[in-house]
């Protein structure tokens, strides 16, 4: 009995050991992606499955400047209304049509016109298009528009064959084909997501892997433990609170990069009767919000000091973040003077609606402590995402704990939040001089001039406050010691150009 | 027997469809919007309204109800609003999954349970009971997450026995399948065991009180055949009802297993449906298990009949 016993584990090990093959690369998700269509997707997971999948017409880099990927180069007409693009010559898509200027043309038309896109608003300023030669295609805008690049290296820009797009239709997601460095090969839902390598990439000699593999795991503890177990070889978003334990760990590696979004208090300021409380009326009441906050204490105690104190819709380190105003130390006798002014000497009440996850209502917990120093007292109404976004959206609550995930270029992360109508502006913020300096910096291709504009608008958001910024996430990727070369990145994507493994 | 199965499938009908109404008004009052959320972090009004517009949500949900039963009455379930594949397709993928991980653990349940509840019946009182007691009020107790997040410490990341989690198809390979399900399965079937342990315990000590019992013991038939012919296979009737009723508990316990080892089964697609506002798959799977809960209910009635076959003439 005891040798079978040992000949059964004996067998159970060796068929175990079989299984790792060094060229897949196998890399744990936080969540399952939806739809692998990018013009109709909206997780930030499937973007990183993107990242393997579909090349952009440009790219980024780690510090955000835009660069040439399928398009070799552009150019904008003097006043930013017409904007030329050069393509890369002989690339093909994974069915082995070719990538022209005819591709781009019909790439930019379903973003904007494929009844299901996602992607409207972000080419809203594209009016037409003009096939130049096979290589060059010229666009033309209604009004000068200095962000469409920066759509262009998001999921806006990626290009899909035109004749599976075709022959797809709506269904495009079940099947992709596009010119990425690797091609869709299976999906099982919420079990796994398998790409292989493209034999004809234009930069296949920067890709070492036969084979990767997306793995959704979404409980973080057991995301890692797989990693520990050699079952992945990295993964994204690990908790900040198992960083010291990966640290600590000899076979584990660990990037970091912070993230492009936000975290903050949306206040209710104009959106339908729940705006008419005194946080929602009283600024004064939300800047002393801000000031009971010790937002370094709250990443510390949450997050183990990992992620990034903010007080804008730009972490410290973006070269947008304005620097007259820094992230505020914590300051409970100014708060107190502040709500005293505004006539809540007594104290005030507000009801924070929060996601129902363990870290949002942590971060809100200590919020909520700190904020009671000052004689701000805050109700918790946790509640489950769906719910949470359609009370938001209808202005059914008072103030909201929210993020955003944030975009390359910085109208992406203020633009629609702050403007007067604005399509995300859930708390109904409307201000005429905001409304023109956002406009205004979209308008330009002048960093200088649109970060001077910004610097302006940020000046008054600071005043009125309509968001009470907390803190920035910082991207978390642990990896098995044999993976080398990955960079990271701050829009969070995982680019495997240049990555590979030991044996 | 089959006038029998064929009267109950009848009378099944009606159920199943007093179950669909249930769910699709119960959903549709669910607080939170599935077009919103659907329409990504942007929100564009254009594409809400498209959205609404495509998935038919501006019409009165009476109507919504009566185009879906429509539809579902010629074998098409709808599309998942996360991903676009068919509702059917997406469980037909699952429901192996999840019938497998279930097997498992009912016969991880059976081999623990059964002889359990036997032997502390038949050594009422002893330190046999007791232990047998104690181990099931504590299989009842530890709750499926913890255990499950404990052995994979242990068994995967500690000893690297088993794979922390993930799926293998059991037609593509076997060994695979099963090593991959043992952990999970096993977690599913302790809290079962227990509940099936108790069970037969109680049946049991009624059973071995009885008169046939003691006549068998009177005509000088072996023990072991006195327990297991005589005894337990009386008192298996209510135990199987116990495990048809069990097999409720065992699909609710595969959502939360399913989402700690991240098996891509049924209870995991639920989740996530439900999270999403996925209307059309949580409508579809509510629809498949009430069906197999019913079936597994006329299964277990026939179940009876052959364990005794008195119960016919009822």
């Amino acid at each position: 009995m005891q040798t079978l016993k040992t000949l059964g584990l004996a067998a159970l090990l060796a068929a175990s050991s079989g299984l790792v093959h060094a060229q897949d690369l196998r890399i744990g998700l936080q969540e399952d992606p939806d739809v692998l269509d990018p013009d109709q997707s909206r997780t930030f997971v499937g973007r990183i499955v993107y990242a393997s999948l579909c090349d952009k017409l440009v790219d980024i880099t780690p510090q955000l400047e835009i660069i040439p990927m399928l398009a070799t180069g552009w150019e904008w007409n003097a006043d930013g209304t017409e904007l030329t693009m050069t393509l890369r010559d002989g690339v093909v898509f994974h069915d082995g049509e070719p990538f022209n200027a005819e591709a781009v043309a019909y790439n930019l038309n379903r973003s904007k016109n494929f009844e299901l896109s996602r992607r409207k608003s972000e080419v809203s300023s594209v009016e037409s298009w003009e096939v130049v030669d096979d290589t060059t295609i010229k666009i033309s805008l209604a009004a000068p528009d200095a962000t469409l690049i920066a759509q262009f290296a998001d999921r806006a820009g990626m290009m899909l064959s035109p004749k599976a797009a075709e022959e797809a239709g709506e269904e495009f997601g079940l099947n992709p084909v596009c010119a990425g460095p690797f091609t869709f090969k299976e999906r099982i839902q919420q079990d796994r997501i398998v790409l292989e390598k493209f034999a004809d990439y234009y930069r296949a000699d920067e890709i070492n892997f036969d084979s990767v593999t997306f793995l959704p795991i979404p409980d973080t503890t057991v995301r890692l433990a797989n990693l520990r177990a050699g079952d992945l070889d990295m993964l994204e978003r690990l908790a900040a609170t198992d960083v010291p334990s990966v640290m600590s760990d000899d076979g584990l590696t660990m990037e970091k990069a912070t993230s492009l979004g936000y975290q903050g208090i949306t206040v209710n300021v104009g959106n339908g009767d729940r705006a008419n409380t005194p946080i929602g009326t009283d600024s004064r009441v939300r800047r002393a919000l801000s000031l009971a906050i010790d937002r370094a204490a709250l990443n510390q105690v949450v997050f183990e000091g990992a992620f990034a104190a903010g007080n804008q819709p730009y972490p410290p380190d973006s070269p947008w973040f304005n620097t007259a105003f820094p992230v505020p130390e914590r300051d409970v006798e100014a708060a107190k003077a502040l709500l005293a002014d505004a006539g809540f000497a007594d104290g005030v009440d507000v009801e924070v609606q929060v996601a129902n996850n363990p870290v949002q209502t942590q971060v809100m917990q200590v919020v909520q402590a700190m904020a009671a120093e000052a004689g701000i007292n805050i109700s918790l109404t946790a509640k489950e995402f769906a719910t949470l976004l359609s009370d938001q959206s209808a202005g059914d609550y008072m103030a909201s704990q929210i993020g955003w995930s944030g975009r390359v270029d910085p109208d992406g992360n203020i633009h629609q939040f702050m403007t007067t109508g604005g399509g995300i502006n859930d708390s109904k913020y409307s201000n005429p001089e905001v409304d023109t300096l956002l406009n205004e910096a979209r308008l330009s291709n002048d960093t200088a001039d649109r970060k001077e504009k910004y610097d302006a608008a940020l000046a008054i958001l600071q005043e009125d406050s309509p968001i009470v910024y907390l803190y920035h996430q910082v991207w978390i990727w642990a990896l098995d010691n044999n993976v080398l070369g990955f960079v990271p990145y701050p829009d969070g994507m995982i680019r495997l150009h240049g990555v590979s493994m030991t044996e | 027997m089959l006038a029998f199965i064929g009267r109950r499938i009848l009378i099944a009908i009606p159920t199943v469809i007093l179950i669909s109404i249930f769910v699709f008004t119960l959903q549709h009052l669910l607080p939170g919007d599935p077009i919103l959320v659907m329409a990504g972090e942007e929100r564009d009004p254009a594409v809400i309204e498209a959205l609404r517009e495509k998935y038919r949500m501006n019409d009165p949900i009476p109507v919504q109800y009566l185009a879906w039963a429509g539809a579902a009455l010629q074998g098409d379930l709808g599309i998942s609003l996360r991903t676009q594949q068919p509702v059917l397709e997406l469980i037909g993928g699952k429901l192996p999954v999840t019938i497998q991980l279930a097997v498992m653990a009912l016969i991880i349940a059976i081999l623990i349970g059964i002889p359990a509840g036997v032997l502390s019946a038949y050594r009422k009182g002893t330190w046999i009971d007791w232990l047998a007691n104690i181990v099931a009020l504590s299989g009842l107790s530890v709750p499926n997450f913890w255990l499950g997040i404990m052995l994979i410490l242990l068994v995967s990341v500690k000893l690297g026995w088993l794979p922390a989690s993930g799926y293998m198809p059991l037609s593509e390979d076997p060994m695979q399948s099963i090593k991959v399900m043992l952990m999970p399965a096993f977690v599913l079937g302790t809290a079962i065991a227990a509940t099936l342990m108790r069970h037969t315990r109680s049946a049991m000590l009624s059973v071995l009180k009885s008169d046939y019992v003691r006549t068998a013991r009177a005509k000088g038939l072996r023990e072991r055949v006195v327990l297991v012919k005589h005894a337990l296979r009386n008192a298996l009737v209510p135990v199987v009802t116990v495990i048809t009723l069990l097999f409720g508990e065992l699909l609710a316990g595969a959502v939360l297993t399913e989402q700690i080892f991240t098996i891509p089964g049924f209870g995991k697609l639920v989740v996530d449906a439900v999270f999403n506002r996925d209307y059309a798959v949580v409508q579809g799977i509510v629809l498949c298990t009430g069906i197999a809960f019913i079936a597994m209910n006329i299964l277990a009635d026939a179940a009876y009949r052959v364990l005794n076959p008195r119960m016919s003439d009822q």
